[in-house]
Order: structure tokens, then sequence, then C-alpha cells
């Protein structure tokens, strides 16, 4: 088969063209992150409704504690720097991955997933925090939506954890193949898109939360 | 990977450049924006030498420019030359996002402001 013939699309000849006289599907590494980036939105689309849920009830605290009397901006602080950085290092890891390196990709992961853990430790604490002082989510409206919609976005992070470790046992185990790489880069958008459902709880909830 | 190459493939979300250092400096350009982003959102937030009713106004736009860096800068959404998809999607997605919520936040607050009994009705009845 004449590579001539392939390229005015009589034959596959290896290449994706059908040959049908249009394109085909664009390959799978454009298709598959092009699917879960509208998977993101659509999650980004979940938050909204609960953003929205929050923003309505933030004042029925039903006589009990109040966003004033519960934040700490201090652990918000620790926590969004935590995130903010294995944002960063998440992108570390993939420049890394590009080029096939093993241990500074599966090194990036680990520091992107410590960095995860600790964010979600913090959280689990400043909850653990509000329950024993009589601020558990049926308290109140206010109390419900809130950790609704901030126990939501650490359920992400949790599940993103597991997928951070899932894909450095796969890197490990069968390489930078093609397939991986994708799943990697599916995490990537998973964990970027994570620290920018963060700012908008650390600003509405937290910052405007505790304003004087 | 020469630079004329890399312009011809389409370019997914979170896809990187292809060169080291320029993929690096970006995500440190990114890094540098959202911190100072994040630093200037916690100042204005505790200061008091700012007009008060203006702050969580101020909070919002910076909250959004943050996640603009983000976008840009993490997600790349905005390299290569077929990223009309990407774009589209998320303007779509940001449509919704303002309609839920904008569109919720409108309603309920008319509604409670209908709808809920005077507070100093409130009061009279509790004290029966």
């Amino acid at each position: 088969m004449s590579t001539d013939a392939a390229t005015i699309g009589l034959t596959h000849g290896g290449s994706e063209d059908t040959g049908l006289g249009h394109r085909a599907p664009e390959s799978k590494s454009i298709v598959v992150p092009y699917g879960f980036w509208l998977f993101v939105l659509s999650d980004m689309i979940l938050f909204s409704a609960l953003f929205a849920t929050y923003a309505t009830l933030v004042n029925a605290t039903d006589g009990g504690p109040t966003t004033n009397e519960l934040f700490d901006r201090n652990l918000v602080a620790i926590e969004t720097m935590a995130l903010l950085l294995s944002s960063f290092t998440c992108g570390l890891a993939m420049i890394a991955a590009k080029r096939k390196n093993m241990t500074w990709t599966q090194g990036w992961l680990l520091v992107t997933g410590l960095l995860g853990a600790v964010f979600l430790f913090i959280e689990l604490y400043e909850f653990a925090k509000m329950i024993g002082e009589g601020a558990p989510p049926q308290r109140s409206a206010f109390l419900s939506a809130f950790f609704t919609l901030v126990g939501c976005h650490g359920a992400h992070v949790f599940v993103g954890l597991l997928w951070i470790g899932t894909m450095m046992a796969q890197i490990w185990a069968k390489g930078f193949k093609e397939h991986i790489m994708r799943r990697l880069l599916c995490l990537s958008v998973f964990w970027h898109a994570l620290d920018i459902i963060w700012v908008a709880i650390f600003t509405i909830v937290y910052l405007i939360g505790t304003l004087p | 990977m020469s630079q004329d190459e890399d312009n011809l493939i389409d370019v997914a979300p979170g896809v990187p450049h292809s060169n080291i250092v320029s993929e690096t400096v970006a995500y440190v350009i990114g890094l540098a924006l959202a911190l100072i982003l994040t630093g200037v959102s916690f100042w204005v937030a505790s200061t008091s030498t700012l007009w008060g009713p203006g702050v969580a106004v101020g909070l919002i736009v910076l909250a959004i420019a943050q996640m603009g860096v983000h976008l840009v800068f993490f997600l790349h959404i905005t390299s290569g030359p077929d990223n009309t998809n990407n774009v589209l999607a998320l303007a779509f997605g940001v449509l919704i996002v303002f309609l839920v919520m904008v569109g919720t936040i409108w309603i309920m607050a008319h509604m409670d402001a209908n709808m809920a009994p005077d507070p100093a009705l409130m009061n009279l009845q509790m004290q029966h």
C-alpha cells in the first residue's frame, strides 16, 4: 500500500483517517481529556448549586453559632497553602511524566498526595472541633449547608488522593504508556479543578463569612 | 519537538507545552500569581483601612481573578490552536454556574424579604 494512497484518503494506511472523505474522530489523547473536562465542568455546576444553597441559608442559624464564631482564618490559610502547593507540584509531576522520568514523577505525585492529605486532615480537625463545640450539621440550616458544601469538596479531595495513589502504582507497574498518560492527565485536570473550587470556598465561606 | 510542530498539534486541557523550562516557568508564574492573589484576599478580609461594604465585592473579584490564573497557568485552557472546544465548554459551564447562583440568590433573597414574618411580630408571638 503506497503512502500516496493513504495521503489522498483511499486507505487507512496506518493513519486515523477513515478514508470516507471526512475526518475521523479526534485521537483518544484529545477526546478523553475533553470528555473529562466536560465532567469537571458539570461537577462545578453541582458545586454552584451547593454554593447557592449555602448563600441562601448562611443566616439561618436558628440561634446557634454563626460564621464569625466558628471559622478560624489561620487554619484556612494553611489549608489554602497546602492545596495551592499541591496543585503546583501536580503540574511538576506532569512535566516529569511527559519526559518519562520515573523518580521525579513519583516524587512530585507523592508530594502532591501528602499536601492533599495535610489539607484533608486540617479539614477533618476543623469539622471535629465544630461538632465538639455544639455545631454539628443538624444544629441549623446554615450548618447543614456548610457541611454539605465543604464536605463535598473534602470528599472530592479524598477521591483525588485515592486516584493519586492508584496512578503512582500504575505508573510504577506499567510505565508511561499512552493510556496511563491519559489517566494521569485527567487526574491533573481533576486536581487543579479542586483547587479552583477551593478558591471559591475560602473566599465565600471563610473570608466573607468572617468579615468584621 | 520544535515550536512550529507543537503549534500544529491539538491540545487538550491540562496538556503542557513542549519545553521543560517554559513549562516549569509557566507553573511558577501561576503559583506566584495565585499566592499574591490569595495573600491580597486574606489581607483585604482582615484590614480595616478599606471601605467595609466594598470588601465582599473586592474579595469575589480577587477570587475570580485567581480562578482565571488557575485556568490559564495550571489547566492551560488557552494554549494550543484547537482550544476552542475547551473554552466554549468552559463558557457554557460558567453561564450555567452564573444562572444557578445568581438566580437562586436573587429569587431566594426576595422570597425571604417578602414572605418572612416581621421580626417585631415574631417577638410578640414569642412573648405569649
